[in-house]
């Protein structure tokens, strides 16, 4: 095998290659609680061409490859199970272009989603995209490419849905665009090709490196607000949910039950934040959401919660920041989740599983929920903080992870970016033809089973 | 290792990367090398690595701890408030440890012996230091109102000496009474304690103190905000409590009644909030009040200023040991870029490291005839 650093170095420059341990031992690492996977390199290209030169690189040394964006999964898909090379994107950060008559945003593979969040608001301020609640230096590739959620999914659906096209380097080394980029100068769409983007969607890198995607932009509002409606019954949630969702009235609807602070312990709420362009279109829209809940209020069995300024103001954030701190629960600078991608009827046994899986664990929780379209399906989260100081605690962490997976799949729902354990869960409840396709999808795009290799694999 | 104990909290989220807007990357050090171990997440694992036994000692990892520029943008928008102001603590400490190893950077070494050796990172006698004000006719310190202090760039380094004249001579111009030590003035020690030498450090405190006390002064005035921060936040916990100020608070509370020339023609100027002035202190009022004092200035704000500024990259010791120095995402190199690209004229500094590393910087990228960097008195004080 040649000097890989040196070839490497070639492609990308020197001072953006390593091979040092310290590079080594963190990218190893992602902040949830999979074991560390060493890679042997770590390299940032700045170009799709380098990162097409790295590709070509591996596939003629048959070293494996593994793309990571922000690195914030917390499933571990970006830590190199098999070694190799891990491609860092984010010197890829630029946004190329923004086209407010169409509403997209073009950029770079690895444009962090505050990055865009904030360009928008300098430059085009009538527009904004869905910001997931992850932290703002999360690329929009990676949350995108795994099928990802966040403020605008109630309107618009999932992150992939918001997918207009992309540009990837093949596990060959060939440049392809799919979506309307592909014919066309613009990036209006994936209709009305065929849809080459599930072909590296929900993939995790298996199928070759994005390097460029256009995601779409949606108006701004001027003014902002939020309702919370509260009730004990976890079995009234679904309705509550579906007569929210039939309003199409919020931007973001989601729900959160938790064990702390005291006041919410044993209560489902239900956040809709939603805008509008002028004070008086508010009122109206505040009018309608709490009168289709009436029937509940009527009943006595749930209200709306007066939000006070600091809380409100901490739920009209995008990306909120306390759910980051929900990593300091325990003081170990950890949490880890499963979401369940599943129908939204599922809501009173998830709650109630999640809580189990809890109590199973001797852990603390947070549970919730982010509607996924209109009322089409759920993501709903486990979460489970530990203290990475404490190996007992990161073990049960994971073993609490685990056993909600299951939890999930037994429910009808789907571990969404699932780590290699839960990937392997899936396949084996997959259509056996379906699982098929993929080995042959896979085989035909990476005859040298070089990209990430280690996920979407069977024993 | 002092603050061990916060290593394993942080979650590495990433909001120390970035400004408060999120508008680009904010941490110097990640900026300049891009590698998640040189963030400071990565910086906080790898000590823990590093503590546990993973991770060994070698000349990456001294980079990687010396990188950090200590400019606090981390401290200032990491979300988990009860660990977040010990941070920067923490990257120092683990140098203390290097330190006492015996196996931090060449440069850091050199640094450091010269700071042992003649006082001073610049290897130049203690004799040449008050050389910066011949021919301004200061008085020696005897008991005026204000001890004036250059500091170690200030006082030896060219672009200093410039700032620490023009500081000094226009304080003079306004009527301060004030003194300075002249050969006699020592290093403050702030370089010291953020290279991790402690010993070093706290002897040079101590002697200052000493020195101060003696000469009955009270009230200090810096040039350089990184010993303004040093002799109130380090000092007292010594027993040197002062009544300290950085000379830009001097100069605005006189600007309404100075005689303040117009400049020659209207510049647009920007002001580059400097680290332990702007966060470490939050003094961020009183360059912008002088500033706009002066006839035909038009201050405008860079997108990254006050708690969001980019630091130059000069804190921390790199100011001596260059890590940050190098290639075009050079922390000072893509300051002054946007600075240019907010259409400024000047770009107003208030210490002596940004003075040095954003002139140069300017130059670097070919910015001299459209942007120049001038500290806030030569600003002042000359007819432009």
């Amino acid at each position: 095998m040649k000097d890989i650093c040196a070839e490497l170095s070639k492609i990308v420059g020197p001072q953006y290659v390593s091979n040092h341990p310290e590079e080594c031992y963190l990218y190893a690492r992602d902040p949830g609680t999979m074991e560390p996977r060493r890679p042997d390199w770590v390299v940032m290209p700045n170009s799709t061409e380098e990162v097409r030169h790295i590709v070509l690189l591996a596939n003629r040394e048959g070293i494996p490859i593994v793309p990571m964006g922000g690195g914030l999964v917390l499933s571990g898909l970006t830590r190199a199970l098999k070694g190799g090379i891990l491609v860092d994107m984010k010197r890829m950060n630029r946004i190329l272009e923004v086209n407010e008559g169409s509403r997209y945003a073009l950029v770079e593979a690895g444009a962090s989603q505050g990055m865009l969040q904030a360009y928008l608001k300098k430059h085009h301020p009538k527009l904004k995209h869905s910001i997931p609640d992850a932290p703002p230096i999360a690329t929009l590739a990676g949350n995108i490419l795994i099928h990802g959620s966040g403020h605008l999914s109630h309107a618009a659906g999932f992150h992939s849905d918001m997918l207009n096209g992309l540009e990837a380097v093949l596990p060959t080394g060939e440049i392809v665009r799919v979506g309307s980029c592909s014919a066309s100068p613009y990036w209006f769409g994936r209709a009305p090709l065929p849809d080459l983007a599930g072909l590296f969607l929900g993939w995790f890198g298996t199928t070759g490196i994005v390097t460029k995607l256009a995601v779409k932009l949606f108006p701004t509002r001027a003014v902002n607000d939020v309702e919370m409606f509260v009730v004990e019954d976890p079995e009234l949630v679904p309705d509550i949910l579906q007569r929210l969702a039939d309003l199409q009235m919020a931007e973001d609807l989601t729900a959160w039950m938790a064990p702390k602070p005291d006041w919410a312990r044993g209560f489902q709420h239900v956040n809709v934040n939603y805008g509008a362009d002028s004070r008086e279109e508010l009122g109206w829209k505040q009018k309608l959401i709490r009168a289709s809940l009436q029937k509940y209020r009527d009943e006595k069995v749930g209200g709306f919660m007066p939000i006070p300024p600091p809380m409100k103001k901490g739920l009209l954030e995008a990306p909120q920041t306390a759910l980051t701190r929900f990593a300091d629960v325990k003081k170990g600078g950890g949490f880890e989740y499963v979401g369940g991608i599943m129908p939204i009827a599922c809501f009173p046994q998830a709650y109630r599983k999640g809580i189990e899986v809890a109590e199973n664990h001797g852990t603390t929780y947070s549970t919730g929920a982010r509607i996924i379209g209109v009322g089409h399906c759920m993501m709903f989260y486990f979460s489970y903080p530990f203290n990475r100081a404490d190996a007992a605690d990161v073990k049960n962490a994971q073993e609490a992870l685990e056993e909600t997976n299951r939890v999930v799949l037994e429910l009808g729902g789907i571990p969404w970016k699932a780590e290699a354990p839960a990937q392997k869960m899936i396949l084996q409840r997959m259509d056996p033809n379906t699982v098929d396709l993929m080995n042959r999808l896979r085989a035909v795009l990476d005859p040298k089973g070089i990209m990430n290799p280690g996920n979407w694999e069977a024993d | 290792m002092e603050y061990a104990e916060i290593l394993h909290r942080c979650f590495r989220c990433g909001y120390c990367k970035l400004p408060g807007s999120f508008l680009d990357l904010n941490c110097p050090s990640y900026l300049n090398f891009r590698f998640e171990t040189f963030s400071p997440g990565g910086r906080l694992w790898l000590l823990r690595g590093w503590l546990d036994g993973e991770i060994q000692t070698s000349p990456r990892l001294a980079e990687i701890l010396y990188s950090c520029a200590t400019c606090g943008n981390c401290v200032e928008h990491c979300v988990f408030d009860k660990f977040k102001d010990n941070l920067v603590k923490a990257f120092i400490a683990g140098r203390e440890e290097l330190v006492d190893q015996g196996l931090v950077p060449p440069l850091v070494r050199d640094t450091l012996k010269s700071m042992q050796i003649y006082g001073n990172p610049y290897k130049l006698p203690e004799a040449d230091r008050g050389n910066w004000a011949h021919g301004l006719g200061l008085e020696p310190y005897t008991g005026q109102e204000y001890l004036f202090l250059a500091g170690c760039v200030g006082a030896y380094d060219e672009r200093g000496q410039k700032m620490a004249r023009a500081a000094a001579g226009l304080l003079k111009a306004w009527g301060v009474d004030f003194g300075i030590l002249g050969p006699d003035e020592h290093c403050d020690g702030s370089e010291a304690r953020d290279l991790g030498e402690k010993g070093l450090f706290q002897s040079l405190v101590e002697r200052n103190i000493r020195q101060f006390q003696n000469l009955k002064a009270r009230k200090i005035i810096t040039l350089s905000p990184h010993a303004y921060h040093t002799f109130k936040a380090d000092y007292p916990a010594f027993g040197g409590t002062f009544e300290v100020y950085h000379y830009s608070q001097i100069l605005a509370k006189l600007a309404r009644k100075a005689p303040l020339k117009p400049l020659s023609t209207p510049r647009r100027v920007a002001f580059h909030d400097p680290c332990y002035l702007g966060r470490y202190q939050k003094e961020y009022q009183a360059p912008r009040k002088l500033l706009s004092a002066i006839p035909g200035l038009q201050l405008i704000e860079l997108e990254r200023s006050r708690v969001d500024a980019l630091c130059c990259g000069g804190g921390g010791g790199n100011f001596f040991t260059e890590i940050l120095g190098r290639g075009s995402d050079s922390p000072a190199r893509v300051r002054v870029q946007e600075a240019a690209a907010a259409g400024a004229e000047i770009l107003a500094v208030a210490c002596p490291n940004c003075a040095k590393m954003l002139d140069d910087a300017a130059k670097t990228e070919g910015l001299e005839e459209t942007l120049r960097v001038m500290d806030l008195a030569q600003i002042a004080g000359l007819r432009i």
